[in-house]
């Protein structure tokens, strides 16, 4: 097992590797670079001290020169300068990482706390008014683009009926590490990971929807009933565990899209994460952020598919790596 | 001669739901099987044979099944039984075994757990009693190691050693009743002989009845006492093995041994039924239900109202066409096959 993880974190290397030359590339590839914008805004800026700077942070140098030196510094933890913010990147990150985990964290739990139950109860009872109910929710989740359901959801719950909070990721009056700071943080949380949750449980109802109606089908189904084993128990211990091996693989995925959403969630909500800084970062055309960023979104996509092949490997005993 | 009776069947009559419509796939059927006695039903596929076995122990689904008839086991009518109370009798005083072994285990429990789990439900055993209990089991059926087999997942077994499992399951808590679905088609020749022997051995040692559903009539040879040969839901023909394959009457069951190659006599073609069992919304529901795959046969030679009659002691045969049956391509053709 653990001879199977380092292989795939080893397969990651070459993966990341490319990951990076691209994402540099299409960096560069794009039009301008952070200090264009500053020559119209600035009036201090003159084309002189532009070259200057130019040369400065060394955006004159080959680009095979430049990608050398960025993944130097990536390796060393270094993830370059943000030039509008003028801080380093790793700074800049490394409040609003926390924020996007968590919040990311909370819409992953809130996910599966809604979409198993409802997709337990529509496969067990097909077809009955329930899982037409639970199918028809899926559907319009399903057809719903997530930032119109957020901006909604903030309508109604953030602005019209005023039970949430409607930015920020916790109050600033509060004081850091108390109770009230953390029942606060958790206030701030649950509309945009609600909002979230709501409409990204419609791949996993479907799927386990599907596994279970399929499962039931199964021989050693009927083998187990044929055993006289109480229909509860059938479920529990036949049906449900052998249709939630999808989902386990669903879980990878499952992370992938999160950061996506988080992009919309976290402009919308004006959520302190790092989705928000992506957006805003790519209309600065601040590229040393936006490449740090993909490249952090890259990683936690190879993370997750390499947890999905974990959790897989754990579950099921016939993709078990020795 | 024979032992007393453990299940009755009485006009049993199993029809499913097919937009709106419900179709029998069993028609009044009546069974008998006796203590210590196996009873094979054999036919082609889509005769209902396998429908006939599932519903003894209620495995159909309720919403879309309609279950007419009695069938009584130890004098309690099955049929009229809640699942729970069903439950009761799975697995404990009924075991059943399936046809394919590549797919009757659950792929995520440990073979050993799966054979103790109807202990589970029927037994007071402590686990550590149940544990031996399977190892015993595993024993029994024929598996080398039963200690590393217990740990094991069905996927890391042959098929024929999966079978084993399956046979152990259907026994683990000494049945009185086994009912085998086909335990032999999803193996090849050498391993089927192996189950068959061990099926033979633990009908012996368990003093169990068993219903063999088969399609294979060298297997019925090899294990029946009596066999009920069905045809489009129906009994079409019931005997003793031996007068069976001495003297069989019924045009399908003369069909069905005429199919078997023989080494002795070499033909140049292999014999075939025409046609096939029409599906089940389709089925003749008058008249003699083989008589469209006997075509040749003048129809008058049917009755109207078939009835399964007994022509000898024990023997009992549906519609008066086995009078004047004969085979179009070798009118003599009447007495040389079968296995004498």
């Amino acid at each position: 097992m653990l001879k199977f993880i380092l292989r795939r974190v080893v397969m990651m290397i070459p993966q990341l590797f490319i990951l990076s030359v691209l994402v540099f590339l299409l960096a560069k590839a794009m039009p301008g670079d952070a200090l264009t914008g500053q020559l119209a805004n600035n009036p201090k800026m003159d084309a002189k001290t532009l070259m200057e700077m130019r040369e400065k942070f060394g955006l004159n140098d080959p680009f095979y020169v430049q990608y050398a030196r960025w993944i130097k510094n990536l390796l060393h933890g270094d993830l370059g300068l943000s030039y509008i913010h003028q801080q380093p990147v790793t700074d800049l990150l490394a409040g609003r990482m926390g924020n996007t985990i968590l919040l990311s964290a909370c819409i992953l739990v809130l996910t599966y706390l809604i979409a198993v139950p409802l997709g337990v109860v529509s496969g067990r009872w097909q077809d009955s008014w329930a899982d037409k109910l639970i199918v028809g929710y899926s559907y319009v989740s399903f057809a719903t683009p997530l930032f119109i359901f957020a901006l909604i959801m903030l309508f109604v719950f953030g602005f019209q009926l005023g039970w949430f909070p409607t930015g920020g990721s916790v109050d600033i009056q509060i004081e850091k590490g108390t109770f009230d700071y953390y029942i606060n943080k958790m206030n701030h949380l649950l509309l945009p990971s609600l909002s979230g949750a709501l409409i990204s449980t419609v791949g996993i109802i479907q799927y386990l929807r599907s596994e279970i109606i399929d499962t039931k089908l199964k021989d050693f189904v009927k083998t187990a009933r044929a055993k006289g084993v109480p229909e509860s128990r059938i479920y529990s211990r036949h049906i449900l565990r052998n249709s939630f091996l999808p989902i386990a693989a669903f879980l990878g995925y499952e992370i992938t899209g999160l950061i996506g959403g988080s992009v919309f969630l976290e402009s919308i909500f004006s959520y302190p994460g790092i989705g928000q800084l992506f957006l805003q970062s790519i209309m600065q055309r601040d590229y040393s952020v936006v490449t740090a960023l993909v490249m952090i979104s890259g990683l936690a996509t190879l993370i997750g598919t390499l947890l999905s092949d974990i959790i897989l490997s754990a579950v099921d005993p016939r993709i078990r790596i020795e | 001669m024979l032992n007393e009776p453990i299940l009755q069947i009485e006009n049993l009559r199993v029809s499913f739901r097919i937009q709106n419509e419900f179709y029998a796939a069993v028609d009044d059927v009546s069974l008998t099987v006796h203590r210590n006695e196996v009873l094979a039903i054999v036919g082609e596929s889509g005769c209902g044979k396998s429908v006939l076995a599932l519903s003894i122990i209620g495995l159909h689904p309720q919403e879309r099944t309609r279950l007419e008839g009695r069938i009584l086991f130890r004098g309690k009518n099955l049929l009229s039984l809640s699942t729970n109370e069903l439950n009761q009798i799975r697995g404990k005083d009924i075991g059943m075994i399936f046809q394919d072994p590549l797919t009757a285990l659950n792929p995520l429990m440990k073979v050993g757990k799966q054979i103790e789990e109807s202990m589970d439900y029927h037994t007071s055993f402590s686990s550590e009693d149940k544990r031996k209990q399977v190892l015993e089991l595993l024993k029994k059926v024929g598996i080398p190691n039963p200690e590393q087999t217990y740990h094991r997942y069905p996927h890391e077994l042959s098929g024929g050693m999966r079978q084993r499992v399956v046979i152990a399951i259907a026994i683990a808590c000494n049945p009185a009743l086994i009912i085998a679905d086909e335990p032999t088609t999803a193996l090849d020749v050498t391993i089927q002989a192996q189950i068959i022997g061990l099926l033979k051995e633990l009908q012996q040692q368990l003093d169990t009845g068993i219903i063999l559903i088969t399609h294979d009539l060298g297997v019925v040879a090899e294990m029946a006492d009596r066999v009920a040969v069905m045809y489009a839901g129906e009994i079409v023909e019931l005997a003793d093995v031996y007068t069976l394959f001495s003297r069989p009457l019924h045009p399908y069951t003369r069909s069905l041994l005429h199919s078997i190659p023989s080494v002795q006599t070499p033909r140049e073609k292999l014999h075939v039924i025409q046609g096939i069992v029409p599906p089940l919304p389709k089925l003749p529901r008058t008249g003699c239900r083989f008589q469209s795959r006997i075509s040749w046969m003048d129809e008058s030679a049917h009755e109207t109202t078939p009835i399964l009659r007994e022509v000898e002691p024990g023997h009992f045969v549906r519609c008066t066409c086995y009078k004047n049956f004969y085979f179009p391509h070798d009118r003599i053709g009447d007495m040389e096959y079968g296995i004498s």
